[in-house]
């Protein structure tokens, strides 16, 4: 009995070790999003066309919500992937946030528009009210307009697989 | 003599300097408020809450875009007459718990809380323990008095000894 009592300290130990060491793979800067499960914000906007939009335009389908600026260079960098998710039949809205619409304009005709439609957010209060606090952010969105997943940093072939493809087959089966 | 007199003025320069540098890192902003209660309730709040981007920064501190935009977040919504409570939730609803430095006492948070009291009652049961138990330990282990005819009788048999081998 009394030497069991000698490796508490010791299993104590065990313990705490195995809570910090899981720690250090944990990201920091990656907030949870206060939005799960949640209703996509309601919102009234413009596209970068300039016809009007509300958060009812982007019902229906499964879909990506994609947070992006032409000053962002991550947002260059999953671009072409995005690309790639949209000629799959993926449909993606974009949300130019605290953009200049023309600079935007230009991007996609460089780079190739993987969204069915951007909404214009210049001065960033779309994102506000989507816990946006950098870019790019992606958003899975169900049917009926509930944000399902949110993914912070740039959308590549690991995320896709690993994280945010799952989730989209999941809601699309239902 | 000297030394003391120097390293007192060196380290209350250092003081000095340490604990004005605090206030000077704050963002300068001219803002107008209706009220000086408005005003201040203002402060308070961007002094609490924290930003999202820039993590050990609040938001009276932070340059970042984000956190910009989440004071004139706050002061749009001062203006509109919204209390503390309710410019709090308003930002826990889009940021999570994580903006507020001081997060409520609820479910998810009561290891934050009380976590740290816990730990400290415990570490000072451990001690209490090991401490009654090693008094009684040494209780047990102290020599018991001999009585004095055994005593008597003992030292007899050795007188006796010494005299046999003389």
């Amino acid at each position: 009995m009394k030497r069991i009592t000698l490796f508490v300290p010791f299993l104590l130990f065990i313990g705490l070790g195995f809570f910090l060491f899981r720690g250090l793979s944990l990201d920091p800067k990656e907030l949870p999003s206060a939005l799960i499960g949640k209703q996509f914000p309601a919102f009234t906007a413009e596209k970068i066309d300039g016809t009007a939009v509300s958060e009812k335009d982007l019902l229906g389908e499964v879909s990506l919500v994609n947070v992006w600026a032409t000053w962002c260079p991550t947002c260059k960098q999953e671009h072409a992937y995005l690309n790639k998710l949209a000629s799959e039949g993926i449909k993606i809205f974009g949300v130019n946030y605290k953009d200049e619409t023309d600079k935007a304009v230009t991007w996609l005709e460089q780079l190739g528009n993987p969204y069915v439609f951007n909404i214009k957010d210049e001065d960033g209060m779309l994102g506000l009210d989507l816990g946006v606090y950098g870019a790019p952010e992606t958003y899975l969105l169900d049917k009926n307009g509930v944000v399902r997943l949110k993914h912070v940093g740039d959308v590549n072939e690991r995320v896709w697989k690993t994280k945010i493809e799952p989730e989209y087959r999941k809601w699309v089966a239902q | 003599m000297i030394g003391i007199k120097h390293s007192l003025v060196k380290f209350s320069l250092w003081a000095v300097l340490l604990f004005s540098s605090f206030q000077a890192n704050a963002v300068i902003e001219i803002l107008e408020f209706d009220s000086q209660a408005e005003k201040e309730r203002y402060q308070t709040l961007i002094d609490e809450l924290r930003c999202p981007k820039c993590q050990n920064q609040n938001l009276a501190d932070s340059n970042a875009q984000i956190a910009v935009d989440l004071r004139n977040k706050v002061r749009e919504l001062i203006d509109a007459g919204k209390n503390d409570e309710e410019i709090k939730a308003h930002l826990v609803a889009r940021y999570g718990d994580f903006v507020l430095y001081r997060p409520e006492v609820k479910k998810e948070t009561y290891v934050l809380w009380f976590g740290p009291a816990i730990l400290l009652v415990f570490g000072a049961l451990v001690v209490v323990i090991v401490l009654v138990a090693n008094k009684r330990k040494a209780s047990k282990n102290e020599p018991q008095a001999e009585p004095e005819e055994e005593r008597q009788a003992r030292l007899n048999k050795l007188l006796k000894e010494n005299s046999e081998k003389e």
